[in-house]
C-alpha cells in the first residue's frame, strides 16, 4: 500500500466522520472479521462510505463495495480511488448473455472478502426500501458459511439530498443487526421479503 | 499575596493550571478509591453521572488548558471546531427538511467561519451584530429563495436558535479571551476560567441542592429536579465562588460576585432550556447512550457556556466602560 492511498484513506474517512460521525452501531453483532456480506438500504451516493468509515480499520481492508464499471474506471482518478483505496469490486450495468453479472462478486467471496451491498438496486428516498433484487439470495444460496448482516443507515439522505453537491454536516448511523441465514425450505421471494424485513427492523424508532 | 503579584502574567497562569490540574487530580483520585473500596460492579445511577461529570471536568480543562497554550489563534480555531461539532448535534436533532439544504450550508460553511474570524480580528463591534442582524436576515432569505413554503417560521427558528446558541453563544468564550481591558493585558485567560468556574460551581450546586431540597419541580415535563430554590443556591454558589475568585479578575468583591451571579444563573437556566429542548427531540440523554441520532453528546457539555459566555461577556464590557 502505498503513501498516497494510506493518506487518501484516511482523508476520506475522516471528512466522513467530521461531516456525518459516522457511528456504528454493533446491535446484533460485534465487528468481527470474519467474512460476512452486509447488505444495507441505499440512499445516498453517501451510503458506502459511511458503512466503510463506520467499520474499524482493519475490517475495512477486507471489506469492498460493487462499483458500476463504466462509471467509476470513466477517470484516472475515480479508477484509482475505487481500485486503490475501496478495492471495488467491478460490475457491468449492461446485461450480457454470456455473463453472470454476479460473477465478480462471487470471486471476490471466493477469494475470501466480504461485500457491502445494496440490494435495492438503486437509490430510494421515500423511507421504506423498495423490493429486493434477487442477487442477495443468489449469493446466500452459493456460500452458506458467509454471514449475512442486515445494516440501516440513518439520516445520510438529509447529510446530501438528491441533486445538491456540498454535504451539510448532519450526524449519522450504520446500525448493524444480528447474522441471518437462508433457511433450507424458504424459497427466493420469501427470502428477499425477509432480508428487507430484518433492514428495516433496524431503523430507530421515529419520534 | 504579594508574591503571586511578582510573578509574571505568564507564570501566573502557569500556576493557575497546575493548581487546577492537580485539584482535578485529587478528585479523580478520591472517585477511584472510594469505587475501588465498594464491591458492587454494577455503578448506581448517581455514580455513573459522577463519573460523566468528572469525565466532562477533565475534557473541559484540558479543553480550557490547550486554548491558553495555542495563543488567540490556537483558541479561535479550537472553538471554532466546538461549535461545529455543536451545531451539528443541534441541526441533527432538529430534523430539517431538505429545502433548508441551503441555509444549512450558509450557517456551516460561511457564517461560523466568519463570526470565529471576527473573533480572532478583535473587531468586537462587528461580531456582536454579525449574528443577530445581518444573519438573521439573511437566512430567512435564503430560505424562501428555496421555494418551500411548509413550515417556513418553524424550520428558519430552529435553524435560527441553532446558529445563536451554538456559534453566537459558545463563540464568546474565546472573545473573552481575547477581551482586552485596560490594565489588564494578557490575562483574559483569567477571565475564562472565571466563567468556567462560576458557571461549574452552579450546576453542582444545584444538582446537589435539587437532591437534598427535594423541593417540587417547577416543570415536572422537563426536569424533575430543577426548582426555584435549587436554582437560586446554584446562582448564590456562583456569587461566592466570583468573589472568592476575585483575585484574578479586575474586578471589585462584590462586582465579581454580582457578575458570578450573572454567568451562574444564565448557565444554569442555558442547562435548563437545553433539557427542554431534548425532551421535545425525544432524547433522554445526549451522552455517548446509542441514541436515535447517535449524537456524542458535546452539546450538552458546552449548553451552559453557549448561555452564559455571552451574557458575562457583554455585562464585562458594558461594565468597563469598553464600547458599546
Amino acid at each position: 500500500m502505498t503513501i498516497a492511498v494510506k493518506a487518501m484513506g484516511l482523508l476520506v474517512s475522516f471528512v466522513a466522520r467530521l461531516v456525518t460521525g459516522a457511528q456504528g452501531h454493533w446491535k446484533g453483532c460485534p465487528p468481527e472479521a470474519l467474512q460476512r456480506i452486509y447488505f444495507a438500504n441505499h440512499q445516498s451516493h453517501l451510503d458506502w462510505v459511511l458503512i466503510w468509515a463506520a467499520l474499524p480499520g482493519d475490517l475495512r481492508v477486507r471489506t469492498r463495495p460493487i462499483a458500476a464499471r463504466d462509471y467509476w474506471t470513466a477517470s484516472k482518478f475515480k479508477h484509482w480511488l475505487t481500485r486503490e483505496v475501496f478495492h471495488a469490486v467491478y460490475v457491468n450495468r449492461q446485461r450480457s448473455d454470456d455473463q453472470d453479472p454476479l460473477e465478480p462478486l462471487a470471486e471476490a467471496l471466493e477469494h475470501g472478502d466480504s461485500l457491502v451491498i445494496f440490494p435495492e438496486g438503486t437509490r430510494s428516498n421515500k423511507g421504506e426500501p423498495q423490493v429486493f433484487k434477487s442477487g442477495l439470495y443468489h449469493l446466500a444460496e452459493r456460500f452458506p458459511a458467509v454471514q449475512l448482516i442486515p445494516v440501516w443507515i440513518d439520516n445520510v439522505q438529509r447529510v446530501m439530498p438528491k441533486g445538491e453537491v456540498v454535504p451539510v454536516p448532519i450526524l449519522c448511523t450504520a446500525t448493524f443487526g444480528a447474522p441471518m441465514q437462508l433457511q433450507p425450505d424458504e424459497d427466493k421471494r420469501e427470502f428477499l421479503e425477509r432480508a428487507r424485513a430484518a433492514v428495516l427492523a433496524l431503523r430507530p424508532a421515529v419520534t | 499575596v504579594n508574591a503571586l503579584r511578582a510573578l509574571t502574567v505568564e507564570q501566573q497562569v502557569g500556576l493557575l493550571f497546575v493548581v487546577l490540574f492537580g485539584l482535578l487530580l485529587a478528585v479523580t483520585l478520591v472517585v477511584a478509591l472510594r469505587s475501588a473500596r465498594t464491591q458492587h460492579v454494577e455503578h448506581s445511577d448517581t455514580e455513573l453521572r459522577l463519573l460523566r461529570d468528572l469525565r466532562a471536568l477533565w475534557i473541559g480543562t484540558v479543553v480550557f488548558w490547550l486554548s491558553w497554550m495555542s495563543g488567540p489563534v490556537g483558541a479561535t480555531l479550537l472553538f471554532g471546531v466546538f461549535s461545529f461539532l455543536a451545531l451539528r448535534e443541534f441541526i441533527t436533532l432538529a430534523h430539517t427538511r431538505r429545502s433548508d439544504h441551503r441555509s444549512l450550508i450558509l450557517a456551516f460553511f460561511v457564517v461560523l467561519p466568519l463570526q470565529y474570524v471576527l473573533v480572532g480580528l478583535r473587531s468586537f463591534d462587528l461580531f456582536s451584530v454579525f449574528i443577530p442582524v445581518y444573519v438573521f436576515l439573511a437566512i430567512p432569505v435564503l430560505s424562501a429563495l428555496a421555494g418551500d413554503p411548509q413550515r417556513f417560521l418553524e424550520r428558519n427558528a430552529k435553524i435560527q436558535w441553532g446558529i445563536t446558541v451554538c456559534v453566537f453563544g459558545l463563540s464568546h468564550a474565546p472573545a473573552l479571551l481575547l477581551l482586552e481591558f485596560p490594565d489588564y493585558a494578557g490575562r483574559g485567560a483569567f477571565l475564562l476560567f472565571f466563567l468556567v468556574i462560576v458557571t461549574a460551581s452552579a450546576q453542582i450546586v444545584q444538582e446537589l441542592a435539587s437532591r437534598r431540597l427535594r423541593r417540587r419541580p417547577v416543570a415536572r415535563h422537563i426536569d424533575r429536579s430543577f426548582s426555584y430554590r435549587a436554582w437560586m443556591s446554584g446562582a448564590a454558589a456562583a456569587a461566592l465562588a466570583g468573589a472568592l475568585l476575585v483575585w484574578i479578575t479586575p474586578l471589585r468583591v462584590w462586582e465579581a460576585a454580582g457578575m458570578g451571579l450573572v454567568a451562574g444563573a444564565c448557565g444554569t437556566l442555558g442547562e435548563f432550556v437545553m433539557r427542554a429542548l431534548k425532551k421535545d427531540a425525544g432524547v433522554r440523554f445526549w451522552g455517548n447512550h446509542p441514541s436515535v441520532t447517535g449524537a456524542v453528546g458535546l452539546l450538552d457539555r458546552v449548553a451552559p457556556l453557549c448561555f452564559a459566555a455571552p451574557v458575562f461577556f457583554h455585562s464585562a464590557r458594558w461594565y468597563s466602560g469598553l464600547t458599546p
